[in-house]
């Protein structure tokens, strides 16, 4: 992005360009990557609430949890973390599972060992 | 139709308030600020202003609530001194680099320590840098009448910048003079509405203000600053303009007495300057072209202005209200800027500084005859006897 | 009215010093004069000794040093001769009024002030008969007038009206008239 003088800029920092952050592209700082597992999301949308990237994707006419919008999200895995299907699923396990597990619901699993 | 009226500069300062009918006012007590926001707080009580007055628990919050409020779209005005100022530091700064057109009464007095409440001019000089557009006033008066223009001033579209109207603490803020007090309808019709550009509040056009800023754009927006800063001088002499045509009363950037003639003068701001004339006046009486410049806009420095009006001068002599500790020879700071002043803009005059009054020692009409007696015998000689000269400590 | 006029009041705090002051200045006002009053700050408590200056003059006033040297002093508390050094400064053929029940030759012995013009008046005797209170500002103000001849009783009483309008009520506006008019008659010079 081409930097801009002193003139064509707002002044005082202002950011007049109401939620221009999204222009920010974030993706790319990732480690870990949020993967949809093999159980079904209940669409309770708490990843979407907790998420501080704003980057859960929702389907707003049906209602439901539509993906993970990899363009900002920072893979901080606060989703799986808060995913009260996860919580379900690792309590009848009964014990600790990795947070790559295919029997999660939201997997977090690291950017390199993606398969795709 | 105005009227005269017997009041203390900070009761000027209050009543210019109320007829300015700011929309926030949040402001903390600080002596000797404290009985202008009391008036104006009985103002607010009795219905007279439509203000939205902010308590608040500290001069820290007093100024961020200003700073949101100013942010929101509204009008702003406050109050403070010394290590109240000290207290607002940081966001004094914010103030101005977030362009917040802000107009606060600075009563000036002492920092601490030792705790002092009695007046010098420490407090305002710890912001000279901060961006805020600075004016001296030398009694209840010209607070009053600065007041209106810094509202005009800072709101002007090509400053927006937060403006100080100072007044030396108890000399003047405390001290009952006669005042003309002019019509609310004059003042209101001078002060005009307040247009913000890019409210907060505005929700069709929603905006951020204060964000990060990295290495890459943090400098642009600060030489937006200086263009700022840059307009304003233009800004002041127009609104000033105005405010002569409408009010019969004139302002500059500084105010000469006597000094077009003169051989030797002296340089002090605030309630000094007073006392100075009277001392010129006895001068002259004896057949000394002796004369005074009293400072009005510190910030911006006309340092050209300056130069151009002390330039046919044998010497200058300054009086500061202030050290900056450890400066060129422990000097005060208008000394300091008056020289690079006088220096950039090739006028050779020999200068030297008087440091007086810190933590409200009095000034005496003899003590700034000896000052100047000292620079008639500086004007001979072609040199200072000593740079700088701290009047009336005890040895 | 002269030149310049200083005047420096000494009292202690809680006692009107300091609304002595404005009150004069407010008739200084009335009568088209330039004034000043300003009071010297110092531990802002009730019964320490205070002290507050008033300049009157026909002209535009400058000046914003403290007064040194004043024309006039006047002193609401007996209790500060002897401790405060009420006379320094004053000026030659000044004049000092006392609140005292002492003579004017007993206050110049305990003032050292041997020029000029003495006066004394009981004020906390007057003002504890006429208004109840020992507030001596008012009936000092009276005998000031009668002394210095600045302004008359009827300038002051009017401000003192002005003054306290709805803030006390009339009938003690009366006695604070009383008490003043009362001083100017009982005020002796020696």
């Amino acid at each position: 992005m081409e930097q801009k003088g002193w003139r064509d800029i707002p002044i005082g920092g202002m950011i007049l360009e109401a939620g221009n952050a999204v222009e920010y592209l974030t993706g790319g700082w990732r480690a870990f990557r949020p993967i949809r597992g093999e159980a079904e999301c209940i669409h309770c949308m708490q990843c979407w609430l907790f998420c501080p990237d704003s980057s859960i994707l929702i389907d707003a006419e049906n209602e439901e949890m539509a993906g993970f919008d990899l363009d900002h999200c920072k893979g901080c895995g606060i989703c799986a973390t808060i995913c009260p299907v996860n919580a379900k699923v690792i309590k009848k396990a009964g014990e600790e599972l990795e947070r790559d597990d295919p029997r999660l619901c939201i997997r977090i699993v690291e950017e390199g060992k993606v398969e795709e | 139709m105005s009227k005269f009226e017997a009041l203390q500069g900070n009761e000027a300062v209050a009543t210019a308030m109320r007829q300015i009918n700011p929309d926030v006012v949040a402001a903390y007590p600080i002596t000797p600020q404290t009985s202008t926001v009391q008036k104006f707080a009985d103002y607010v009580s009795d219905g007279l202003v439509d203000t939205d007055f902010v308590t608040v628990e500290s001069e820290h919050s007093a100024m961020s609530a200003c700073v949101g409020a100013s942010a929101a779209g509204a009008r702003v005005m406050t109050a403070t001194s010394a290590n109240g100022l000290a207290l607002m530091w940081e966001i004094v700064y914010i103030a101005a680099s977030n362009r917040c057109p802000i107009v606060m009464s600075l009563v000036n007095r002492a920092l601490s320590a030792p705790i002092n409440i009695h007046c010098d001019h420490s407090d305002v000089m710890g912001i000279r840098d901060s961006g805020w557009i600075i004016l001296f006033s030398e009694n209840g008066q010209e607070a009053y009448d600065n007041l209106f223009q810094a509202v005009r001033i800072g709101e002007h579209p090509d400053v927006l910048l937060p403006v100080a109207v100072c007044q030396d603490g108890f000399i003047t803020s405390h001290g009952m003079e006669r005042v003309e007090i002019f019509d609310d309808a004059d003042v209101k019709a001078f002060v005009g509405e307040y247009c913000p550009q890019w409210p907060l509040l505005d929700l069709e056009n929603p905006k951020t203000m204060g964000p990060l800023d990295f290495y890459d754009y943090y400098y642009e927006h600060k030489r937006q600053q200086v263009e700022a800063m840059e307009n304003t001088q233009a800004v002041i002499l127009e609104v000033a303009e105005e405010f002569n045509r409408k009010f019969d009363r004139n302002y500059g950037l500084f105010e000469p007495y006597r000094l077009e003639d003169a051989e030797v003068a002296v340089i002090a701001a605030n309630s000094t300057a007073g006392t100075a004339k009277v001392v010129v006046d006895r001068l002259r009486d004896e057949g000394l072209k002796v004369g005074l410049l009293k400072p009005r806009v510190f910030r911006p420095f006309p340092a050209k202005e300056l130069a151009d009006a002390l330039s046919h001068l044998k010497a200058v002599a300054v009086m500061d209200r202030s050290v900056s500790f450890g400066a060129m020879n422990n000097a005060g700071p208008l000394f300091l800027e008056m020289v690079a002043a006088l220096t950039l803009h090739g006028v050779q005059v020999p200068v030297a500084d008087y440091v007086y009054g810190l933590g409200g020692r009095d000034i005496l009409p003899r003590e700034i005859e000896q000052v100047y007696r000292d620079a008639l015998k500086m004007a001979e000689t072609g040199q200072a006897e000593r740079l700088v000269t701290y009047l009336s400590v005890r040895e | 009215m002269a030149e310049l006029i200083e005047i420096r009041w000494h009292g202690r705090g809680g006692q009107g010093v300091v609304t002595a002051g404005k009150l004069l200045a407010e008739t200084a006002m009335g009568a088209g004069q330039y004034f000043q009053a300003f009071p010297d700050y110092g531990p802002e408590r009730m019964g320490a000794p205070i002290r507050a200056f008033t300049r009157l003059s026909s002209k535009p006033i400058t000046i914003h040093s403290q007064i040194d040297e004043p024309n006039v002093v006047l002193v609401l508390d007996p209790t500060l001769l002897g401790t405060v050094p009420v006379a320094e400064g004053l000026d030659e053929d000044g004049t000092l009024l006392v609140n005292t029940a002492m003579s004017p030759a007993q206050v110049r012995e305990v003032t050292g002030f041997k020029t000029g013009k003495a006066f004394t008046v009981d004020a906390s005797h007057i003002a504890i008969e006429e208004m109840g209170r020992e507030i001596t500002n008012t009936p000092m103000l009276g005998a000031f007038a009668r002394a210095t001849g600045i302004f008359k009783i009827e300038d002051l009483a009017e401000q003192l009206r002005a003054w306290f309008g709805k803030k006390i009520s009339a009938e003690a506006i009366e006695a604070n008239v009383r008490a003043m008019r009362r001083a100017a008659e009982e005020v002796q010079e020696g």
